[in-house]
């Protein structure tokens, strides 16, 4: 909606987490444009808890966050492909242990 | 086949309520015009959730004044189906939209003042359901009150032409302050009964939380002027007509329908 074409006039680009409920983690939904802190948190509460998802929302500058190289995506990720045994399910559990 | 106006049996209590709810409705459908033409999407959003927040409060105090009136009228019918002359809101609600320094001006000049009406109705009112609605109201109007001072300090405090442009806000919208707290029989009649305060108690709250926001804009205080508004009597502003031909069209043409 905004007349702005040239993007180095635009407010800068905030990552936006939401919590849904105590004690769980706040998990990223988004993002969105603000000029600073305070009003990313407000527009944060407009934009993306409008359903009732939310009870705590963070805010982060996009260019605040470092992020691995897709290009390295293949040497990062690939060599764990094959390597099952190190997810923990080859153990026998003892019976008094539930839920794990 | 048209829908006809209906008729009003009004109380002091039911104009009271009245007042309240037809102030949320009429600003409701005010910020429902920047549907789609607010300066950024976020905004744009930010303006929708209030104006629905203020419909909630509407649909709320209407259908309890009509319980009350006891002629039988729900929400739907005292929204849309009453003349002019029947409409109590504040007369600064249904001047038009402007820009977004006197929208953003308005909501504020309308949420301090709301807030503080419900925080004294959820804990003063004799009328257990209008305890309940100020309750979840107050919550509202606090969200509503910070978001707008904060975008009135923002413009206030910005470039020469923000700051201008809330210059002009101010200029325009200021005068109809005095209308959110004249006292009259029905405000005196409400609060004798215990239904809610007298408006002219909220006056001072209101002036030094605008102050507060005033001087964090780095603006100076308007001087008040003579004038008076009197929508919540009923005597509107030439704007009220075409506000209200806008949102009675489809219940006048289509009576009932829903969708």
């Amino acid at each position: 909606m905004s007349q702005q074409t040239d993007s180095a006039n635009e407010w800068p680009l905030w990552e936006v987490f939401v919590r849904s409920k105590a004690g769980l983690d706040h998990k990223h939904c988004g993002s969105l444009h603000a000029a600073d802190a305070k009003m990313a948190i407000q527009m944060a509460r407009d934009v993306y808890t409008r359903r009732q998802e939310g009870s705590s929302v963070w805010v982060v500058k996009s260019d605040q966050i470092v992020a691995s190289d897709p290009g390295d995506k293949d040497m990062y990720f690939d060599p764990a492909e094959d390597k099952v045994y190190r997810h923990p399910t080859f153990y026998q559990l003892p019976k008094a242990v539930d839920h794990m | 086949m048209s829908a006809a106006s209906i008729e009003l049996t009004l109380t002091p209590a039911t104009t009271y309520l009245l007042r309240i709810g037809d102030t949320c409705l009429i600003l409701a459908q005010r910020l429902g015009e920047w549907c789609g033409h607010a300066p950024v999407l976020e905004e744009d959003i930010a303006m929708a959730n209030i104006a629905l927040d203020l419909i909630g409060q509407a649909r709320a105090l209407l259908a309890h004044a009509g319980a009350l009136e006891g002629a039988g009228h729900d929400e739907d019918q005292l929204a849309f189906l009453r003349n002019e002359r029947d409409y109590f809101n504040l007369t600064l609600v249904e001047q038009p939209r402007g820009d977004f320094a006197a929208s953003v001006l308005r909501n504020a000049m309308v949420a301090t003042w709301l807030k503080l009406l419900w925080q004294r109705l959820a804990a003063e009112s004799t009328d257990d359901e209008v305890r309940a609605i100020a309750a979840k109201a107050v919550k509202e109007a606090r969200y509503h009150q910070q978001h707008s001072a904060d975008w009135v300090v923002r413009l206030g405090d910005g470039t020469a032409e923000s700051r201008r442009r809330m210059e002009d806000a101010f200029a325009g919208l200021w005068r109809f302050a005095a209308e959110m707290f004249d006292t009259d029989a029905a405000d005196e009649a409400a609060a004798a009964q215990g239904l809610g305060p007298r408006w002219s108690e909220l006056e001072a709250p209101w002036r030094a939380e605008m102050r507060a926001i005033l001087d964090e804009a780095t603006l100076e205080v308007p001087a008040d002027s003579a004038f008076r508004s009197d929508g919540k009597r009923g005597r509107h502003s030439e704007h009220m007509g075409f506000i209200l031909a806008d949102m009675q069209y489809l219940q006048r043409a289509f009576p009932g329908g829903v969708w």
